[in-house]
């Protein structure tokens, strides 16, 4: 069975992160690269957390990913998946996994995003089995 | 060759109570102070050096010495969580090494059962960079430990019920334990029958909440001399902190790594050495990824380590947390390090309950952990000796 969905809250977003959520508006999602070490990283910041050079750019992820842990949250109104979801790219994401049977969630399982409206208009990345 | 040691912990005191409905926080910080200075055989005007975390009202620890009214020459506000205290006690073990001060008092209170705080629901951070990120997703405390079991048993075959001995090993030392807020002994299927909370951990593998607190007080070594022979020699300490590393996430061990690392190599000493753990239960998780971090048992090997009883008193190889740990005596404030200190310090003092108290306890370990090990947290770890050590 399905799950029902529970209400997501609105993003906290500011000048270092606002593209990213634009970019989700339009069903993308985002990580950031660095021009400087060539290394991705997430959560996106300006500065890069491997080399702290301010010459990073954003990249389209194929939205693509596995499952390396999860746990289904029982205590509340709406029962909900929330995960650890590692990209292709090779960054690891906090996230929900939708669109699934609560009871059949599994580590290393593949998924993709999803796109789901946040309390006041939002685009927030989720992933859903692929 | 053990380094000569800087300081002893002369004072401990649990706050009695484990709901709070009629006392304000500053007033059970004035009621620790009072009672770890009692059983240090000092007085508040011995103190000069004060160490709180961030949830003491106030500006710092400032307001918190005006309402006890400590003359201070040294302070210290580190906040990390629910390690924070084990991280006091080295900060104050080198403050009075470098004579910044000569007794120390050490405080932890809350009343979050009282004031009903909810730690089911997602957390609000309010600030920090990586909310944006996070808080939609709803994590609680509990799922994000929850995840670090679910990645435990898919990579080495960890079991609920070998989760569940931890419980169950913390049970049989709280029923001895006047009060504990669960005293009933629990089994494996107890555990694992009990509701499902957040995959894969259940409502018995969560600790309690409760009121109160608890207060150390420090001493440097002449001081120590002159109070008898109570007091306990810290004899290494460590601390670190563990993130989610720019997106290269690995959930299967803590910062304890680093923290008991430090602390043995100060103490030269290893866990095999050790007569006592108390190790910091938020949840049975908890616990076992922390053995396995201090080096008690090898990475993977935690679910068999901590399995038919192996950490209780009298019974197991690791005798751990014989107060009933957070799993079911004691979590005040919702942080677990401090509670993790005194029942170290009455272990080594052969002051433990006589069912849990270890013949001959000599070495002792205590470790905290705070924040939460599925996403960052900071880990301490000290290693205590007891006077003729």
């Amino acid at each position: 069975m399905s799950q029902m969905e529970r209400t997501y809250s609105d993003p906290d977003i500011n000048m270092e992160t606002a593209v990213y959520w634009e970019s989700a508006k339009n069903g993308k999602l985002l990580v950031k690269t660095c021009k400087a070490c060539g290394k991705l990283h997430y959560y996106p910041r300006t500065i890069c957390p491997h080399c702290l050079s301010s010459d990073t750019d954003w990249v389209e992820a194929s939205g693509k990913g596995t499952i390396y842990t999860y746990s289904v949250m029982r205590r509340t109104e709406t029962p909900y998946v929330i995960a650890y979801v590692t990209l292709e790219e090779g960054v690891t994401m906090l996230s929900n996994i939708v669109e699934c049977d609560v009871d059949g969630v599994a580590v290393g399982q593949t998924v993709e995003v999803v796109f789901r409206d946040t309390e006041g208009g939002h685009s927030l990345p989720v992933f859903r089995p692929a | 060759m053990a380094r000569p040691t800087k300081a002893y912990i002369a004072g401990v005191y649990e706050h009695p109570t484990r709901k709070a409905v009629d006392k304000t926080i500053p007033q059970l910080h004035a009621e620790l102070a009072a009672g770890a200075l009692a059983d240090a055989g000092l007085t508040k005007d011995d103190v000069d050096g004060f160490f709180c975390d961030g949830t003491g009202p106030g500006l710092g620890g400032i307001s918190m010495a005006e309402y006890i009214g400590l003359d201070l020459k040294y302070t210290d506000c580190t906040e990390t969580g629910g390690s924070s205290y084990i991280v006091h006690v080295g900060h104050a073990a080198q403050a009075i090494a470098d004579g910044k001060c000569s007794v120390a008092l050490i405080s932890l209170a809350g009343r979050p059962r009282a004031e009903g705080l909810k730690t089911l629901g997602a957390r609000t951070y309010g600030g920090p960079p990586e909310a944006g990120f996070e808080m939609s997703y709803g994590p609680a405390v509990v799922n994000t430990y929850a995840m670090v079991a679910m990645r435990h048993m898919h990579e080495f075959g960890t079991t609920s019920e070998q989760l569940a001995w931890i419980k169950v090993a913390a049970s049989h030392h709280a029923q001895h334990n006047e009060h504990a807020v669960l005293r009933a002994v629990v089994t494996v299927e107890d555990v694992v029958n009990s509701p499902m909370i957040a995959d894969p951990l259940h409502r018995l593998d969560c600790c309690v909440i409760s009121d109160g607190g608890g207060a150390l007080v420090m001493v440097s070594p002449e001081i120590a001399k002159s109070l008898g022979n109570r007091s306990v020699k810290v004899l290494g300490q460590g601390e670190a902190i563990k993130h989610l590393n720019a997106g290269q996430v690995d959930l299967t061990y803590t910062a304890g790594v680093t923290s008991g690392r430090i602390a043995f190599e100060e103490a030269n000493l290893t866990p095999a050495d050790m007569d006592y753990a108390s190790i910091y239960d938020s949840f049975t998780i908890t616990v076992l990824i922390t053995l396995e971090d201090l080096g008690f048992c090898e990475r993977g090997e935690g679910g068999k380590f901590v399995s038919d009883g192996n950490l209780i008193s009298g019974i197991g190889k690791l005798p751990f947390n014989t107060d009933g740990g957070g799993l079911c005596n004691n979590h005040p404030s919702n942080r677990g390090s401090m509670t993790k200190v005194i029942e170290a310090v009455r272990q080594l003092r052969g002051e433990a309950h006589p069912a849990v108290q270890v013949p001959d306890c000599t070495l002792a370990l205590a470790h905290g952990t705070g924040g939460q090990i599925g996403t960052r947290s900071g880990s301490a770890t000290v290693i205590l000796g007891r006077n003729d050590a």
